[in-house]
């Protein structure tokens, strides 16, 4: 039936706009009358009056819940042609056919727009709504503070503290490692590199941003965290297999290339006529460097990090295939600790009943986790808007 | 200003610009790594090692009118045991015929099938080992799991010359399967495109309508301003949380099949529509505003300007977005295991709302499971998805180079 | 040396020579950008302790050979410089001399103020710290200070050194452009078009201190406005698409040119 309907659907749109069009031509032809908008729009006007009607009925009619019976299709040629048959008449000379098909226009754009703050909301509500069942089960006290996390084992306890101190712990070392490698790898690229070692080197950042995370899982799991163990086993120490600083040098590397490419537009924003007075002084480049553009562009340069962070702490297949799953309080990154991100996977991962407590948890991990990455990336994007207007 | 005063000057200099250089080497080598360490892993998946079989097609065990049926595992069995005469004890028949993997009967009957005349005559069969003699004969005796014995069967066969390397085209025409030997990405790639068919034709009309809008219709006003705030906040939002809303909203609340390529596309097109809006306007606004003022000024309505002057010429951009855009949703992983995609579906999806896999979770379940000859086909799949995805960004950039207009 | 006296003899005529000694020396200067052909065969002597300006049309390469002179057009790719330039003597594009501190000597003022996101004490202090000028903090106080007095800017924010440069109005930026340049103890000082981002009362104020302060050091300044090198300049230098057209004293060029251009241009038949 859903074939059909959209066959219906798709004859009555081209039958409105010939319909419309031959019509609105006729009225030409005789020389007797001249036409506000071209014959087309008149066509169009019809066409998208008939695909509106016939397309509203059809889905109205598969809400209401009988999607597969011949009501369908019957409701959708229905109020199609009734609304091809209805706006017809008003074709005429003066009828401003193009004005009310560009309203019509307008009216779809807008409502596309509308998709992106009916994605924000359907986000906040769904993470919400089941973030409130949880906390009905689980006081938000005991969660925020909780410091053990065991929501499979009965009695469950849903401490987040954990998950907090894992989730930091990996991503301080991917910003350890990430921080000083993208900031000096911008530097080098916008002071020092030649347009020719410019052009190589920043598609090669641009495939390392590029890499699936799943990928960059496999690869600290399987080569860097056991290459890591051997390593610490050598120098006589007890490295976890899932450790953290796995996990969180990998990240590090994947998050490299957006503090390199935010810091080098930063850099670059430096006005050149600062440059130039600190060259005639007599500074070296370097000094130049850090003593005259990198504190202008401090203000950029400290919102790129914390949009670095955001991102570190929302990934997530990187940690699930790296990292633990034992919700361990440890401060140290050679032990195995797990994420939020993580305990949101692997709890919705597989069956579950939404009623359970288990399952609300990840969402109330998630709306966490929101709410985070949100005010982070608010305040990047204040910061940076704030350093942009001291300079234009 | 000292003579020493200034070499340290000149010292410290070359210092930092030395650490600059030595930061991006790492970075490159690591990339580099990367892809080495993955390429080697998976090399020997796409040679898939066989025996060569001399297989008599007995009348008795495989009848012309009940092909399907025909007794190929103990032919292969058979024809295997006949290349060691001297064997005698029963377990070791056994692990002789068990070197052979369980599809290299399935294999045989599909030959037979296409050319029943051949029922009655001898032929020569390349029956697919098992994996862990694949491994084996890779170079990987210790993990490959084969006792000494197994091992110098094995052996015995190469010496023989019978051991066969095929370039592995069952690695793309097969579905997922327990045994990794069978294993292949066909699945997967079928509910990658069915998704990201999804997902295209959702997001891209959505964010070119919405950038054209909001770019070029919208008054400046607090709405206006709401929304591209909204925009830029999602952009940035981690990817698991669509996995959320996906589940909370498209599963539970619309009840849509999980795990299928309809709700996948629908969160992925969620997660890629704020790229393609950013791009989109600024590939729109990139247009010289003196070409809609030229068409204004000839008496186009602002529709009229927008739709036949800026917005074409906006296009090239607005595809390169789109590529971009596209090419991140392929790679996603874990909104899709929010929705379910995390079972063992063995057969190609046909529709969309069949429960599918798609190519990155393919990678993910394939790189948890115990057995070892799955590190390579996960290896050889991610070489697959970068393949895929550096061809989309190859494109995207020569679509950049060839129609970019410097105005 | 003999040699280039009695050039400039001839050019200047011996009563300003007696007064000043030659600080710049420029021989058959060329100048390109790329494949554009800057400055053509240019040779002139620059007297020391004097005011000398450039004047002429835009775009005729007066900032590009003041650039040559602290070696700025280093920083711009594509730029090639043949010919000799001699400060003091000594070439300045011999590949053993040390542009770092060519430029602590050779000091530069832009045509828009570019004081450092600094405080005010940090912008003059910057140039003698990176130099090592200063041997102790009280040193530095002292550099700083007299630098804003010899810019006279110090009375104006002597209670505010503290307070970011950038806070202060257009006239009293480019005079702490010129504090900070005259910190690190120059011999030249150049100067692009210092006053055409100013307000009039501001360029007055600039005059004013370029004239205190020509005692002490080789001023070249760049202008566009040539009542400010009649006001400003003992000896001014003509240029027109890249030629050095006529350059002596500065009474005698706007009175009696002896080019027609040099004429044109006083007269304002073009530029």
């Amino acid at each position: 039936m859903a074939a059909w309907t959209l066959i219906i659907i798709a004859v009555l749109t081209v039958a409105g706009y010939i319909v419309g069009r031959t019509r609105a031509q006729a009225l030409v032809q005789g020389g007797t009358t001249s036409l506000h908008s071209l014959p087309s729009y008149h066509g169009l006007l019809l066409a998208s009056m008939g695909f509106a009607a016939a397309a509203l009925a059809a889905l109205v009619v598969s809400l209401v819940g009988s999607p597969n019976t011949l009501l369908m299709p019957a409701a959708a040629s229905l109020l199609g042609s009734a609304a091809i048959a209805a706006t017809y008449p008003r074709i005429s000379g003066s009828f401003r056919a193009r004005n009310s098909f560009e309203s019509l226009v307008k009216v779809v754009l807008i409502a596309c727009s509308a998709v992106a703050i009916l994605t924000t909301i359907g986000i906040v509500f769904s993470v919400l709504f089941e973030s409130i069942a949880f906390f009905r089960e689980v006081s938000p006290f005991e969660f925020l503070f909780g410091t053990h996390w065991a929501p499979t084992s009965t009695p469950a306890s849903f401490g987040f503290i954990p998950l907090l101190v894992g989730t930091l712990l990996i991503t301080l070392v991917a910003i350890l490692v990430a921080g000083p490698l993208g900031l000096l790898s911008a530097i080098y690229m916008a002071e020092y590199a030649s347009r020719n070692l410019r052009s190589v080197l920043k598609p090669l950042l641009e495939i390392l941003a590029g890499v699936p995370t799943v990928v960059l899982g496999f690869f600290a799991a399987l080569t860097v965290a056991p290459l890591i163990r051997n390593t610490g086993e050598g120098f006589g120490l007890a490295v976890a297999s899932e450790s953290a600083l796995a996990a969180g040098l990998v990240m590090g590397m994947m998050i490299v290339p957006l503090i390199s490419s935010l810091s080098d537009d930063i850099i670059n924003s430096v006005p050149q006529a600062l440059r130039d007075g600190s060259y005639a002084l007599g500074a070296t480049r370097s000094e130049t460097i850090k003593r005259v553009v990198l504190p202008a562009a401090l203000p950029g340069i400290v919102s790129a990090f914390m949009l670095a962070i955001s991102r570190a702490i929302g990934e997530t297949m990187i940690v699930v295939m790296a990292a633990g799953l034992a919700a361990n309080l440890s401060f140290n990154p050679l032990t195995a600790v797990t994420t939020i991100t993580v305990q949101i996977a692997t709890l919705l991962v597989g069956d579950q009943e939404f009623d359970s407590a288990k399952t609300l948890s990840a969402f109330a991990l998630g709306f966490v986790l929101f709410c985070f990455t949100l005010i982070l990336n608010y305040v990047a994007l204040r910061t940076v808007q704030k350093y942009r207007e001291q300079y234009d | 200003m000292t003579d020493a005063f200034i070499a340290k000057r000149y010292r410290s200099e070359r210092m930092f610009r030395a650490y600059g250089a030595v930061a991006l080497a790492i970075a490159v080598l690591f990339l580099v790594y990367l892809m080495v360490d993955i390429a080697i892993k998976a090399w020997p998946t796409f040679f898939e090692k066989s025996v060569s079989l001399s297989i008599t097609l007995d009348p008795a065990k495989v009848d012309k009118a009940n092909l399907a049926q025909g007794d190929f595992s103990a032919l292969l069995k058979d024809a295997m045991r006949a290349q060691f005469p001297e064997v005698t004890e029963r377990a070791d028949k056994k692990q002789i015929a068990g070197l052979l993997s369980v599809g290299a009967a399935d294999d045989l009957r599909d030959l037979t099938v296409s050319d029943p005349a051949s029922i009655g005559t001898t032929i020569k069969v390349d029956a697919l080992l098992n994996d862990s003699a694949n491994l084996y004969l890779d170079g990987n005796v210790g993990s490959s799991g084969l006792d000494e014995k197994e091992q110098g069967f094995l052996n015995a066969l190469h010496g023989k010359g019978l051991i066969q390397s095929h370039f592995a085209i069952r690695f793309f025409t097969a579905g997922d399967s327990r045994e990794p030997e069978l294993s292949g990405l066909r699945g997967a790639i079928t509910g990658s495109l069915l998704t990201l068919l999804v997902t295209l034709s959702l997001s891209v009309p959505l964010g070119i309508a919405a950038a054209v809008y909001l770019e070029e219709f919208a008054p400046k006003n607090k709405w206006t301003e709401l929304i591209e705030v909204n925009i830029n906040n999602l952009a940035a939002v981690p990817s698991i949380i669509f996995g959320l809303l996906g589940l909370a909203v498209f599963i539970n609340f619309f009840g849509l099949p999980r795990s299928a390529p309809l709700v996948g596309g629908l969160v992925l097109a969620l997660l890629v529509l704020p790229t393609i809006i950013i791009a989109s306007r600024a590939a729109l606004n990139a247009v010289p505003p003196s070409i809609k003022e030229a068409a204004l000024g000839v008496g186009a309505s602002h529709q009229q300007a927008v739709f036949h002057h800026v917005l074409p010429l906006a296009l090239p951009g607005i595809l390169t977005g789109t590529i971009l855009g596209v090419a991140r949703a392929l790679g996603e992983t874990a909104p899709l295991l929010m929705i379910g995609m995390v079972a063992f579906i063995v057969d190609v999806p046909k529709g969309f709302t069949e429960a599918a896999t798609v190519l990155p979770v393919q990678i993910y379940l394939w790189s948890d499971l115990p057995e070892v000859a799955f590190q390579s086909r996960t290896a050889a799949a991610i070489i697959v998805l970068l393949l895929i995805l550096f061809s989309f960004n190859a494109v995207a950039i020569y679509l950049r180079k060839h129609f970019e207009r410097r105005w | 040396m003999d040699a280039s006296i009695k050039k400039v003899k001839s050019i200047l005529g011996p009563r300003i020579l007696n007064q000043r000694d030659v600080k710049i020396i420029a021989k058959d200067v060329n100048v390109y950008y790329g494949e554009k052909h800057a400055i053509k065969h240019l040779s002139i002597d620059i007297p020391d302790r004097a005011v000398s300006a450039f004047i002429g049309p835009s775009g005729c390469g007066k900032s590009t050979f003041l650039r040559t002179i602290n070696r700025m057009n280093d920083t711009i790719p594509g730029c090639r410089v043949t010919g000799d330039i001699l400060v003091d003597g000594k070439d300045i594009y011999d590949r053993s001399l040390d542009v770092v501190q060519l430029r602590a000597k050779v000091g530069m003022v832009f045509q828009k103020p570019n004081p450092f996101p600094k405080s005010i004490f940090e912008n003059v202090a910057y140039g003698p710290r990176i130099h090592g000028i200063a041997k102790s903090k009280t040193d530095l106080e002292e550099i700083v200070v007299n630098s804003l007095k010899k810019a006279g800017l110090f009375e104006e924010v002597k209670d505010r050194l503290d307070h970011p440069g950038t806070g202060l109005s257009g006239g009293q930026q480019q005079r702490l452009c010129i504090a900070r340049a005259i910190a690190v103890n120059p011999e030249i000082i150049l100067m692009d078009e210092p006053c055409s981002a100013l307000d009039p009362i501001a360029s007055a104020r600039i005059e004013e201190l370029i004239d205190e302060i020509r005692q002490n050091y080789c001023i070249i300044i760049v202008t566009h406005s040539m009542q400010q090198a009649a006001r400003v300049s003992q000896l001014t230098a003509f240029f027109h698409l890249g030629d050095l057209v006529e350059f002596g004293d500065t009474d005698n060029m706007f009175s009696t040119p002896r080019d027609k251009r040099t004429q044109d241009y006083i007269t304002g038949r073009f530029g």
